[in-house]
């Protein structure tokens, strides 16, 4: 019987390096999982060929039996939040994939990008200046000058509409599950982070731990949810709902040092087309988590997306933190006897 | 200012959630706790030095703040039946496990000292029980700073190192302050120290917590975070003076542990609603991570052109 | 097709990955723009000038495929002298009667060929042969986005037959062949005129001819792919026939990466005009017989009998369909109960009915998974019909807003409708999902798939086919022992299908066995061919034959196409005979070869004696390609070996249409009936032969009104379900599009201080309806005919009734139709927006009589019951 601990093996002696971040070859077996464990799975999900269809969504919904909820996660809640075709808003405990939308616009020149026969296509619509991203769309007042009727000829804007499948990351160094006191979330022996729903007290810590906002508190609940990768399904060989759903292969499932090799040709071959801006995000195993098991082709900055540009999990630092704290106590320590020493009074 | 032009996010949304934790139940977890602990070590040094009354204003002052401390985080939790759950495992990357470790037999050992100074037995119980309290009293003090900053929150975490000594300070000065204005003055001594060191390290970690970290200080300084902060530096520093008169008059003695009581709860709130409000605004998570990222980028270029000169 | 067709849409970012091309043009900026390579915006109702732009490229440059256009389409074909295009008359064509509005087809024939009266043409739009006002035949089809059906397919799978092989001149060179008369027709098409009509910059333009010409030919294919949106205009016909003509000089039909596909309005739609749920064709597109001209079975198939290609069998396949419906009782002495069929007196398309509805001649009606409440052109004459019915069956999954109307309808709240004086007598059925029952999807690409049951529906929810078996049965057990002659056709039915379940569910099986039909023997036949008219075999759908060869449910196969090559022809079953591509003998060249090597198909193999390749010959396997057929020869046996379009009369593509449409034989820019700008091309503005419905229920706004200055169209979301009944009602889909809403530019909210995320009021002679307001970029203003036109964008999901409600966006437009299929003009309107909600109660009907006095229209209200219009309201 393999002894499965969810602290960290920074902390229990297994791992000689002591790390809290960087590459981990083997996470699941790091985890006291014998050698024969599953490889370690995951996502690729390609952005530059999502449709926004959010038949993920609504996959992951139907077979977690999540409840319906509004962009602010309130449960049994509808609303339109004006976030171009985004009314889910984010991941959270009722959302465990969120597609995002983003519109931006730029002045062009005509004519527009090169068409022509395969071979001669570009593929996508290479952007020169920084686009203009529209946080919120413009209100009337601001636009009264671009409705000047020299600017009203139909191509002299050039138009891109991203579309983007969000998860949970299911981090190499997971923060959440580092910061969990209850040992409810669990790294899995397919090297995913999954919460355990009978365990968890709803302490909430793991929530503002995760640097991406993926994990959430279910209000009425109390407890913690969030993208399992589909434990249940996977347990039965069965790929996860979301991966099985897309219908356009933006969102594939399979073991992570696969998925690793396709991503790298696919973003090769989107270079090669010169599509500027593609790059993956998640991908890189010296990043600040380690990189992440479920990771992404985009097409701009992450924080376009609502991604953070370099995330870094929190307990990187706890050995300082540590460290202050003890100093700190030892401090209170020291100088509260101080204050007795010598005088009566 | 970091130029905000280059700011770019998902609709204004925050990038991070902030935490689920509840206001006023967290920060004032944070602050009875701190106190607690202080007035912990306090006690157990009064009782060493015989003195009973500030022994007994101080561990009473321990075992309240312990108990309520406890009672405000488990009613803060989703699930407060599986409040024992918190001691299914010890995670020393969780600082709440830690720290319920440390809360769970602290608030044990404090209530039972202060259990005996009230039914006035079992004085050798209460003396060790008090001396296990002080013991855990320092990390009390301490380890809500490694909860707060072992988060995504950026003025949390990025005031890691900083953040302990600010609460320990804080908690002293509360600890400290409680104790002198509830004990007779000729016993009160000590406690008037503690509270004046408290108080000077509180206001000086702060002020580096407040300025020492760019664009993530911000939150300290504005909106109501800033407020609240603003007021606990006069209250604390007030607090602080007084205790010079403290050592003479009663009403100085309470008033002036008022005061430092006072403007560490209003620091706990002021760090509570910095983190909450830097975590809620997503430019304070991207905006240093892009200018890191870029860091990272041009030394991997430099590093690259470097290479190719060599070869 | 993003938005509308995720799942098809896979195949196209397939294709992007392989390196194609992919184009989208949309009047606004969707899903689909987003992954494409180029958007062109255009504006609505305008695509027949670009398509024609493009026809007109293709000619000016020499760039049509010259050795395919002269072998396989009937540009060589000689034209009459008499005949006058558009340019010579203004926008009419020759044989146009102004007091009938329609066209005498006579003069467009070709020269020499005798003219057939109504060939192929049976109940067709006939010009003057019904006498009804407002046309004589079209669909009913089970969604307002589905309309699809009429006089092209009522003449078979093909075009209607020609009286023989016209005169050609293969240099394509005299004045009065089809290429010529082409060329002339389209020689004002240019960049600068497609600018002016569509919005559409000339460099844009450019670039889309420029990727299309290059992409076609003997190498390469293009493909074109619309959504039914494209038949939504009163041009509808015209706009695919722009597509065909375009393709076909291209050479992209018939052959593997070309075509046009028809992106159908969701599951099964084709399988609903394969075997029909309209009203004027019976099963594998035989028409309807009349009540007027077919007294017998002779009289019947005569007309198809004496015609070229395979539609020259028609008898076989009737006999066939009879047989399988009459069984023993269809005998050659009673002419196989040929007398049994119901026979057309008149037109009962959809709108038709719904007019009559209103004026109290149908007093019953069933609705299968249909929602005109919301989902029809002016739902608000829907929801009259309905009123004014003596009972309605409504068979749905859920309580749909055409089964509470009489409760919820906005007509309450306005008081032209009340409750208490409806007297509908509504029967709500519900029904089962795909998943509760076994059966097959026909899908947009003749595919037939399999699918089983997976769980017993719930409650008291039924499959259709358990419905109409027991209320067959039902009625069956109430006549049997009828000696009532008029009961026969009823008690004589073949109605044995085996029953099985708790709840005696009929085999699905035994009915596809059923369609796919038997031999003499009693076994399941190969295919059509197999068929005969002497009684001695049945088939219920004589295209479908053969999906049950070898007594084999070959719907039901299910082998991945990742252990097949590229034609995967183990996956489910394409009519007819497993065919995957259509017409593929014109993927050889008329001596048989391959026109290349990359696009490699259907080629005729010496050594074997026929036709090869990895599908199933579209032609008689071994017919030679230089096989010339004997004088006299009849249906397939009188095509030759460079005769690829096997179902047309004269086996060739036609880029011009010599008999069969209602609007004229070449696709010509009309503008849509309410539009913006003048029609720049013509003096005509609109189609001259368009259909309308005219009653106080259905007004229509009048062109370049200034009290309608905007341009509307509406369209699906991924996330909703045409109108709803299917989405709005589910928790997981109603989140993601909350809200009806409009999507308008940035410069039309500056102008109409419109702002985000508030309301705004659109208004049109019908009603006034409320929607939140998106703001995007997505949305342009075009300059169109020297000034600026806004165009609007509504989803029309959404009614009273489920999760989400709202407006109906179909309560803004009118019904104005084309003539060929009387599919409504949904996908381009005119109206009027503001900031701010929509008045309430009777205040509404006020607000909108205020349009109609501005805008010069009829006004007046509607009585209670919707009948007659009362006295204006001073």
């Amino acid at each position: 019987m393999t002894a499965i601990s969810s602290a960290s093996a920074a902390f229990r002696g297994q791992d000689r390096g002591n790390r809290l971040f960087g590459p981990v070859p083997d996470v699941t077996g790091d985890r006291g999982y014998a050698d024969d464990h599953p490889a370690r799975v995951g996502f690729f999900t390609d952005t530059s060929v999502c449709i926004g269809c959010k038949a993920c969504e609504v996959a992951c919904k139907e077979w977690n039996l999540l409840p319906m909820d509004d962009a602010e996660g309130t449960v049994d809640a509808l609303g339109l939040t004006g976030a171009s075709y985004d009314n889910t808003g984010m991941l959270g405990a009722n959302s465990w994939r969120h597609v995002a939308f983003v519109e931006q616009s730029r002045a062009v020149d005509l004519p527009m990008p090169t068409v022509g026969p395969p071979g001669a296509a570009d593929g996508q619509r290479p952007l020169e200046d920084p686009p203009v991203v529209h946080p919120q769309v413009p209100a009337s007042a601001t636009t009264a000058e671009q409705s000047a009727p020299s600017q009203t000829a139909s191509g002299d804007r050039e138009i891109r509409w991203l579309m983007s499948s969000d998860v949970c990351k299911h981090c190499t160094h997971a923060a959440c599950l580092d910061v969990c006191p209850t040992g409810s979330l669990f790294r899995t022996e397919f090297g995913t982070v999954v919460v355990q729903e009978d365990i968890c007290n709803g302490c909430g810590y793991c929530v503002p731990a995760c640097p991406y906002g993926v994990i959430d508190q279910r209000q009425d609940d109390g407890r913690v949810f969030k993208c399992t990768l589909c434990y249940d399904r996977l347990t039965d060989g069965l790929q996860p709902a979301c991966a099985s759903a897309c219908p356009t292969e933006s969102i594939q499932f399979g073991d992570l040092d696969a998925l690793q090799a396709r991503a790298d040709q696919r973003l090769a071959a989107l270079q090669e087309k010169g599509v500027e801006g593609a790059r993956l995000y998640g991908r890189d195993e010296t990043d600040g988590v380690g990189g992440a098991g479920a990771f992404f082709l985009l097409l701009d900055e992450p924080e376009v997306y609502g991604l953070p540009p370099d995330p870094v999990v929190t307990t990187r630092d706890l050995p300082a933190m540590w460290r202050s704290v003890g100093a700190g106590a030892a401090m209170v320590l020291g100088l509260i006897a101080s204050a007795f020493v010598g005088r009566r009074r | 200012m970091v130029d905000e032009v280059e700011f770019t996010s998902y609709y204004g949304r925050p990038i991070i959630k902030p935490p689920v934790w509840k206001t006023p139940d967290v920060p004032l977890y944070l602050f009875l706790g701190g106190a607690a602990g202080s007035s912990a070590v306090l006690g157990a040094l009064a009782e060493g030095t015989r003195r009973p009354a500030l022994a007994r204003v101080a561990h009473l002052t321990a075992g309240g703040g312990a108990l309520a401390s406890v009672a405000f985080l488990i009613h803060d939790l989703g699930r407060p039946s599986r409040f024992l759950n918190m001691l299914r495992v010890l995670k020393t990357t969780s600082p709440l496990s830690v720290g319920s470790w440390i809360l769970a037999p602290f608030s044990a050992l404090t209530t039972a000292t202060a259990g005996a100074h009230l039914l006035g037995r079992f004085p050798l119980l209460r003396r060790f029980t008090g001396a296990g309290a002080a013991v855990l009293g320092g990390p009390m003090t301490t380890y809500t700073a490694a909860l707060l900053a072992d988060t995504a929150v950026p003025s949390w975490h990025e005031a890691h190192r900083e953040l302990p000594v600010v609460f320990a300070g804080s908690a002293m000065a509360a600890g400290g302050g409680i104790t002198t204005a509830l004990t007779p003055l000729d016993e009160a001594g000590p406690a008037r120290r503690v509270a004046a060191m408290g108080a000077a390290i509180e206001l000086a970690a702060m002020h580096r917590v407040e300025h020492g970290h760019g664009l993530v200080s911000e939150p300290y300084r504005t909106g109501r975070a800033g407020k609240l902060l603003k007021t606990a530096r006069a209250c604390t520093a007030t607090g602080a003076g007084l205790t010079l008169l403290a050592g003479r008059s009663r009403t100085a003695a309470a008033v002036s542990g008022a005061l430092l009581a006072v403007g560490s709860v209003l620091t706990r709130f002021g760090v509570f609603d910095a983190g909450m409000a830097s975590a809620k605004d997503p430019r304070y998570t991207v905006e240093p991570q892009r200018a890191r990222a870029r860091a990272s980028e041009a030394a991997a270029s430099r590093a690259a052109a470097g290479s190719r000169r060599g070869s | 097709m993003a938005e509308a067709h995720p799942v098809g849409f896979q195949w196209v970012m397939e294709a992007k990955a392989r390196g194609a091309t992919v184009i989208h043009v949309d009047p606004r900026f969707t899903r689909t723009s987003a992954l494409a390579d180029l958007h062109v915006p255009l504006r609505a109702g305008s695509d027949i000038a670009f398509l024609g732009g493009l026809i007109n490229y293709v000619l000016q440059h020499e760039k049509e495929f010259r050795e395919y256009v002269v072998a396989y389409t009937n540009a060589a074909a000689i034209l009459r002298e008499d005949f006058q295009d558009t340019e010579d008359l203004d926008g009419l064509f020759s044989g146009y009667d102004p007091e009938k509005g329609q066209y005498d087809e006579t003069t467009w024939q070709y020269e020499g060929v005798e003219v057939t009266a109504a060939a192929g043409q049976r109940q067709s739009p006939k010009p003057g042969a019904s006498g009804a006002s407002v046309g004589a035949e079209s669909g009913e089809d089970s969604d307002a986005e589905e309309h699809e059906q009429g006089a092209s397919e009522q003449s078979g799978s093909g075009g209607p037959p020609v009286g023989g092989k016209p005169r050609r001149d293969e240099t394509l060179q005299h004045p009065r062949c089809v290429f010529q008369v082409l060329k002339r027709h389209y020689a004002r098409y240019t960049p600068e005129m497609v600018h002016e009509v569509c919005g559409v910059e000339p460099q844009l333009f450019l670039k889309v001819a420029e990727a299309l010409t290059s992409n076609s030919g003997r190498e390469r294919t293009s493909a074109f792919v619309y959504s039914v949106g494209w038949t939504h205009h009163t041009v509808g016909v015209q706009y695919i026939r722009a597509a065909s003509v375009l393709q076909a000089l291209l050479g992209n039909m018939g052959r593997p990466g070309g075509g046009i596909l028809a992106l159908r309005g969701h599951a099964s739609i084709q399988g609903s005009t394969d075997i029909p749920t309209l009203y004027n064709i019976l099963p594998g597109y035989i028409p309807m017989p009349s009540a007027r001209e077919d007294a017998s079975l002779d009289d019947f198939v005569a007309e198809a009998a004496g015609s070229v290609g395979y539609w020259g069998n028609m008898k076989k396949y009737a006999v066939s369909l009879l047989k399988a419906w009459w069984g023993e009782a269809a005998q050659p002495g009673n002419d196989f109960c040929f007398d049994y069929l119901p026979r057309l007196t008149g037109d009962h398309s959809s709108y038709q009915t719904v007019a009559q509805q209103i004026q109290g001649t149908v007093p019953g009606y069933f609705l299968v998974g249909e929602n005109p409440a919301v989902g029809h052109a002016n739902a608000k004459m829907a929801r009259l019909g309905l009123a004014n019915l003596e009972w309605l069956v409504v068979r749905d999954l859920q309580l749909i807003e055409s089964a509470t109307f009489w409760a919820n309808a906005p007509e309450i709240e306005t008081g032209e409708l009340a409750t208490e004086e409806i007297g509908t007598e509504v029967f709500f059925l519900p029904a089962a999902a795909h998943v509760e029952k076994d059966g097959s999807f026909t899908n947009t690409q003749r595919l037939l798939q399999w699918h089983s049951q997976a769980v017993e529906p719930p409650g008291d929810c039924r499959s259709d086919l358990w419905f109409y078996f027991h209320l067959g049965r039902m009625i069956r057990e109430k006549l049997a022992g009828s000696t009532d002659p008029r009961d026969r056709p009823v008690l004589d039915l073949t109605w044995d299908y085996p029953t099985h379940g708790p709840v005696d569910e009929p085999s699905a099986h035994g009915v596809l066995r059923e369609i796919s039909g038997t031999g003499p023997d009693g076994t399941a036949v190969d295919g059509y061919t197999a068929l005969q008219d002497d009684g001695s075999t049945s088939c219920g759908c004589w295209i479908y034959s053969g999906v049950f060869a070898d007594e084999v449910n070959q719907a039901n196969r299910k082998k991945p196409h990742t252990e097949q090559d590229l034609v995967a022809a183990e996956w489910g079953w394409a009519w007819p005979m497993n065919r995957r591509i259509l017409y593929n003998r014109a993927s050889a060249d008329p001596d048989g070869k391959p026109w290349s090597e990359r696009k490699k198909y259907v080629y005729w193999d010496e050594d074997a004696g026929r036709w090869s390749g990895p599908d199933v010959p579209d032609f008689q396997a071994t017919k030679r390609p230089d096989h010339v057929p004997p004088e006299g020869a009849e249906a397939e046996d009188a095509l030759g070996g460079t005769d690829p379009f096997i179902m047309q009369g004269d086996g060739k593509a036609w880029l011009f249409v010599p008999a069969g449409l209602a609007d004229g034989p070449m696709p010509t820019h009309y503008e849509p009936a309410e539009s913006p700008v003048p029609n720049p091309l013509y003096s005509r503005q609109a189609n001259p032969s368009r259909k309308e419905l005219r009653g106080a229920w259905n007004r229509a706004n009048p062109a370049m009104s200034d009290a309608f200055p905007f341009v509307v169209t509406t369209y699906r979301l991924t996330e909703h379900h045409t109108a709803g009944g299917m989405s709005r009602t589910l928790e997981y889909l109603a989140e993601l599009q909350p809200e009806f809403f409009c999507e308008v530019s940035p410069q039309l909210a500056a102008e109409r201080g419109l702002e985000h995320l508030g309301w705004a009021t659109l208004v049109s002679t019908r009603s006034a309806i409320e929607a939140r307001v998106l703001v995007t970029e997505r949305m342009r203003p075009l300059r169109v005919a020297g000034r600026e036109v806004h165009q609007i964008g509504l989803p029309y999901h959404w009614g009273r009734n489920g999760i989400t409600t709202g407006d109906s966006a179909n309560d803004l437009l009118g019904v104005v139709m084309d003539p060929n299929v009387h599919i409504q003009e949904s996908k381009v309107a005119t109206c009027d927006i503001r900031p701010g909600r929509r008045p309430r109660g009777p205040a509404l009907v006020d607000f909108v009589e205020g349009y109609r006095r501005r805008a010069g229209v009829e006004t007046g209200l509607l009585g209670r019951n919707g009948r007659a219009p009362i006295e204006e309201r001073s």
